[in-house]
Formats: structure tokens, sequence, C-alpha cells
């Protein structure tokens, strides 16, 4: 691995929802060990960036590399918080169950969970201070809580790069300060987080890199640099409107209904 | 009747032996599977499943003129399958939605294989095949023949599920987390739909088309009220399909011409009534008793409350008449009166002379009420989340959610930002209160 390969590299990679485009022409490289904020206002495509990074959604062109390589080969390292709404809390599961899915990708097909990956999951609930309610079944669980069962789980993943999708939506001031909190530890540690922001007034705060995202990448750079007022008008101000009716019109014509 | 049901309990014709093992395979894997297809939400696609094999069987049969049932299965599967994916084209490239295409390909399907059906019969040999019994099912035309079959399929069943049950929880639960770990969600999702397919297969000749869905869902459902454990769950979704089957087929045997799917379903449907009404946590009986209960602890603080109010106004009385109370929580005397009593019982309240007043332990639960209430008010409309008179309603509401800890939080807030002594927020004292209500007096 040369010293200069980035933990992920973004290169003119563009994203459509059926047909209609959600992110233009993305060209992006960060850093490791950085504490990375995705900011924008809705629709913007944030969520549907880290999701076309671990190739969940389908890219229209471009490409995506993590340590300079594919990122099938190097999913082990990379974990992820989805938003918390995307799943069923009703589901019947415990929050230990949970947590154990971020070992599903070292144990592999048709095997079960080991001894091992207990007693990794139980760690990374004590973690994230919900070693209490390891049996608890997860409605049961406040909104915050349940948060942090969703990062339990992605430190269970052991990863060196992380996505998470909005976790501090809905939560308690407690649970924030304690995800924050591990996030800022993981960054110790040298790893790459990519966090997905909603609130403008912790983003100096919280985050020493900064992704500034309206339908394409406004900014992208250090926060003290880059977090000026000029590119926040650039994101949030003023709508796309050229963008998105070109995006609108390019899909209903690719749809069939012009 | 006397004579099938002996001839049933004491297993000694071979033929019922094979006819109770078949509806427990059918019960049991419709149990299973059916816990994954209902929290995956699929449980109609089951139907569609269902319904779209007839005309395969009827196919099949025209085909081959054979009535094995190997060869009639097969037909089943064929277009069972061929119909899923159907329906699953039309939500693709359509602007058609999922429901609506379920309909469309289960009525379509069904409607052909009915046709093809009715043409069978009209040309003689219908009554001999036999096939009419795949519409409401027969159990006791299983033969030995029949039971190898779906022992095999039930067998592979239960293989597939236990050596993927990891894979299949994650992807109901967390697909795109799961998809992020490199497994193939795609993939899994066949391999399920292909379970719930082979488990239909299973009980098609003995609950027939028409119902078999029936013995997907309701087992599972019925399950999901007794445990917060997926595999839990699963297991007693078997054992009520299960037994929902052995006890079918038994009623269906004691008279000519009972058909055994609607029975089974029935018994399954029993199942879920009762699970339904009586389950601990989520049945509807302890939710009702519960909401009940935090009614009656709501309309006991709100008394409580009333007592300690019209202490602050008439400082100099300790006791108070139902009229008067009555009057400050705008309730009627009966109810009134009637709140008083369960407070009595419960030693906050004294009554004497007809009047009712506090006791020591009363007070101080009181107080914590009242406190609360004035605390989320003044929250309220300090945060200008309302304006002052329409403060007391939500007050009303949430006072009694409010936990200890809230209440700290709540005074710290009040204290530091509006500079409120929360220890004069109460004064019984006669001198009057500094607070003031908002707008309503």
């Amino acid at each position: 691995m040369s010293q200069n390969t980035h933990p992920i590299q973004i290169h003119d990679m563009t994203i459509a929802y059926h047909k209609k485009p959600v992110l233009w022409d993305v060209d992006l490289d960060v850093p490791e060990g950085q504490l990375v904020g995705i900011i924008g206002p809705n629709g913007a495509g944030k969520s549907t960036m880290i999701k076309a990074i671990m190739d969940l959604v389908p890219k229209a062109s471009g490409w995506v590399k993590i340590y300079g390589k594919d990122y099938g080969e190097m999913r082990k390292i990379i974990g992820y918080v989805p938003q918390r709404e995307s799943v069923d809390w009703d589901f019947p599961i415990s929050a230990l169950d949970v947590v154990l899915m971020g070992r599903y990708g070292h144990i592999g097909w048709m095997r079960r969970p080991g001894k091992e990956d207990r007693c990794i999951a139980r760690e990374s609930l004590d973690k994230v201070g919900m070693g209490d309610f390891a049996e608890r079944q997860i409605s049961q669980l406040s909104g915050g809580q349940q948060q942090r069962v969703f990062l339990a789980r992605a430190l269970a993943q052991d990863a060196r790069i992380y996505m998470m999708d909005e976790p501090f939506a809905g939560v308690d001031a407690a649970t924030e300060r304690a995800i924050i909190d591990i996030l800022v530890t993981l960054r110790e540690q040298g790893k790459t987080i990519l966090v997905v922001h909603h609130d403008l007034q912790t983003v100096t705060e919280y985050f020493n890199w900064v992704i500034m995202l309206n339908m394409r990448v406004v900014a992208s750079g250090l926060t003290r640099e880059v977090f000026t007022d000029e590119n926040l008008q650039k994101t949030y101000g003023g709508r796309l409107t050229v963008l998105s009716q070109a995006a609108q019109a390019m899909a209903e014509q690719r749809r069939g209904d012009r | 009747m006397l004579e099938n049901a002996l001839r049933f309990m004491t297993l000694a014709d071979a033929n019922v032996r094979f006819v109770l093992l078949g509806s427990l395979l059918i019960g049991a894997t419709g149990g299973l599977l059916g816990s994954f297809a209902v929290l995956r939400r699929r449980s109609l696609v089951g139907d569609a499943l269902a319904h779209a094999a007839l005309p395969g069987v009827a196919l099949a049969y025209l085909w081959t003129g054979s009535k094995a049932l190997p060869v009639l299965l097969a037909g089943a599967t064929v277009s069972g399958v061929l119909g899923v994916l159907l329906m699953q084209f039309i939500i693709n490239f359509t602007r058609i939605k999922a429901d609506a295409a379920i309909g469309i390909v289960l009525s379509v399907f069904f409607g052909i294989g009915i046709v093809l059906l009715t043409h069978i019969q009209r040309t003689g040999s219908g009554n001999q095949s036999g096939l009419d019994k795949f519409l409401f099912g027969q159990a006791a035309s299983l033969v030995e023949d029949d039971l190898k079959v779906m022992s095999v399929l039930a067998g592979l069943i239960i293989l597939v599920l236990v050596l993927f049950f990891k894979e299949f929880k994650a992807l109901i639960f967390d697909p795109s987390f799961l998809q992020s770990l490199g497994y193939s969600t795609r993939w899994i999702d066949v391999l399920l739909m292909g379970l719930i397919a082979l488990t239909v297969m299973v009980g098609l000749q003995a609950v027939g088309v028409v119902l078999i869905a029936a013995m997907l869902i309701t087992p599972a459902v019925a399950a999901r009220f007794w445990t917060e454990q997926l595999n839990k769950m699963v297991l007693l979704a078997a054992a009520f399909g299960g037994a929902s089957g052995i006890v079918g087929t038994f009623v269906s045997s004691l008279a000519p011409r009972i058909p055994t799917g609607p029975v089974m379903v029935l018994v399954a449907t029993f199942f879920f009534v009762v699970s339904a009404l009586l389950a601990p946590k989520r049945g509807v009986l302890a939710r009702g008793l519960r909401r009940q209960h935090n009614a009656r602890r709501e309309a006991q603080q709100h008394f409580l409350r009333a007592c300690i109010e019209l202490q602050e106004k008439l400082a100099q009385q300790r006791a108070w008449a139902m009229e008067e109370l009555a009057i400050e929580m705008g309730h009627s005397p009966d109810k009134v009166k009637r709140i008083g009593r369960q407070l009595e019982k419960t030693g906050l309240v004294l009554r004497q002379d007809g009047r009712f007043s506090l006791t020591e332990a009363g007070l101080e639960e009181g107080l914590f009420v009242v406190k609360s209430h004035r605390l989320w008010e003044h929250y309220l409309y300090y945060r200008t989340i309302l304006d002052a008179d329409h403060v007391d309603r939500p007050a009303d509401e949430v006072e009694h959610l409010l936990t200890p800890e809230i209440i700290v939080r709540l005074e710290e807030i009040l204290a530091r930002e509006r500079g409120i002594d929360t220890e004069q927020i109460i004064n019984l004292h006669g001198t009057g209160s500094q607070y003031r209500r908002g707008g309503r007096e």
C-alpha cells in the first residue's frame, strides 16, 4: 500500500435513483484518521454518497477505491451504522443479537457466532454504555439506546473506516455526548469516520474535516478552512433549481414519460 | 362418528398414521417458514404463489395423464414460481404497486386453474383424477408415497432453514447492513422465497391452494404474541401449526366430506384468537388492563392535585366536601367519590363525615404531582412552545409521566434560565402561591 493511498477515493461518481440523478460528478479524497462530517440540505445526496461508497446503490458512472482497492476486497475493514429509521425496531431480537450481526462479516456463510464473537459483542455494548441491556428486546429501548446499539454493532465489526448515517438524529443529549466521545476515540486510534450530519451548530466542534454536499460536492477539506459562510451559502442557499430541473427532465425522458 | 374417532385415536389404521404425520408436517413447516414470511411482509406473496400453482397442477395432469404427487407438484411449482416472477415483473416495469400486482396474478392464475379443472371434470376423468382436492385439500387422500415426497421436502426445508437461520434473520432485520458485509441479499432472498414456495407445495394436497397461505400466516402471527425472540417465535409457530394440523385432520375425519384445509385453518385461527386476547404482554387483554391501570392512576393524581390546590386557596381548611373537589377537578361528584374511595383504600386519603382529607403519604405524593405539573407548564410556557392559556391541557397529560430525573432537569433549567425558585412553586400557607396558572381562571 503506497503512502499516498487514501482510505476513500471517489472519482467522477454519478448516482441516479430511478434514472433521476441525485449526485453528480463526485470527486473526493478523504485522508486517513479524519472525523468527517457530511453536511447538506435534505435531498442533497448525503446518505446516497455513503451507500454508494459501500456499493449499496448502483453507480451510473465513476468509481470508488478503498485504500486503492475495490470495495469488495476491503469490506471487512468498513463498519456501517445505517439510519435508525431504516429498520423495524419491533423485530423479535435482543440488543446483543443485533450487535452480533456486526460479526457476520467475519463469521461467513452458514456458520454461527462463536464464543469470541459473543465476547466482542458484549464488549462493544459495554463501550456504548449498554452492557446492562444486552438481553433486552430492541423495541423496549429508547431512541438513544437503539442508536447506541447500532453504534455497538459497528464497533463489533472492528473496522478501520466507519460510515455513519445520521447517528445523532433524534437522540438525547447524553447519547449524543457518548457517541461523540466514541468517535473521537476511534479517530485517535487512526480510524477514518464519515458521519452524515444535520446540526450545523456542532460541525466545528465535532468534525475536523467536512464535506459540503448539494447534489454535487460544494466543498471538501479541513473544517477550519472550508466551513465558511460563503460555502454554506452555496450549499444551503438558493435551491439548485437548474440542476434539479435537469435531473427531473432526464428521469422523465428515460422512463418514457415524455 | 364415534367409530371414526376411535379409528383415529388408536392409530391402528396405517392410513390414519400417514394422514396424521402429513398434517403435522404441513402445519409445522408452515409455521416455521410462515414466521419468516410474515416478518418479511411476504405473506401475501405466499398466497399468490399458492393460487398460481393451480393451473400447474391441472396442466401437469393433462400433459402427462399421471396423478402422482411429484408430477403434480412439479407442475404446481413451475406455475407458482412463474406467477411470482410475473408479479415482480409487473411491479418493476409498470407503475402498478405490489398489492395490485399480487391481486392480478392471484386471480388470473386461479381463474385459469379453475377453467382447466372444469375442463378435466367435463371430460369425465376429473373425479377419478381427484384433482379437485387441490382446491380445499383432502388430507384423507394422502397415501404412503405422498408422505414420502412430503417428508423429503419438509426435511430439506428444515435443513436449509437451520443452515441459513443467521442470514435470514439479518436479511429481514437489516438487509442493507447485511449487504454491506458482502452477503448477497438477493441470493438469500431468492433462497427464502424458494423455501416458502416449497412449504406451499408440501401443503398443497392436504390443505389446498385457497387456504394454504393461512397455514403460513396464522400460526406465525399467533406465535409473535408470546415471545420477543425469533428462534422461540419460529419454534412456537411450528408447534401451533403442527397442532392445528393434527386437530384439524382429526375433526375432519369425524364426518365424511369435511375438507381438511378449512378445518385446519379454523383451528389455527383459534390459536390466533386465544393468543391475541390472552398473551401476557402483547395481548389485547393485558394491554387493556395496563391502559385501565394508567387511567386510574391519572385520575387519582388529579384528585390529589385538587386537594393541594384547594389547600393553597383556603389554607385553614384541611378537609373538603365531594362537591368542592368536583368543581375543582371539573368532574361529576359521583366520579370524585369513586376516585376518593380508591385512594382511601391505598391509604392516601381519609374520609370523615363525607369530607376528604390527605394523609401524610397522600400529601407527599400530591405535592410531587403538583410540582411536576407546574414545572412542566413553566417549561412549555418559557420555551414558548405554547401560549399561556394552552399550557394546562398538555401539563395535565404529561405530569403523570415525568420521572424524578426529568423533574430535577426541569428544576435546573427553570432555575438557571428563568431564575425561578422551584421551592416556592407551591405555597400551602394561605399567603398565595408565587405561581400563577395560565389563562384558565
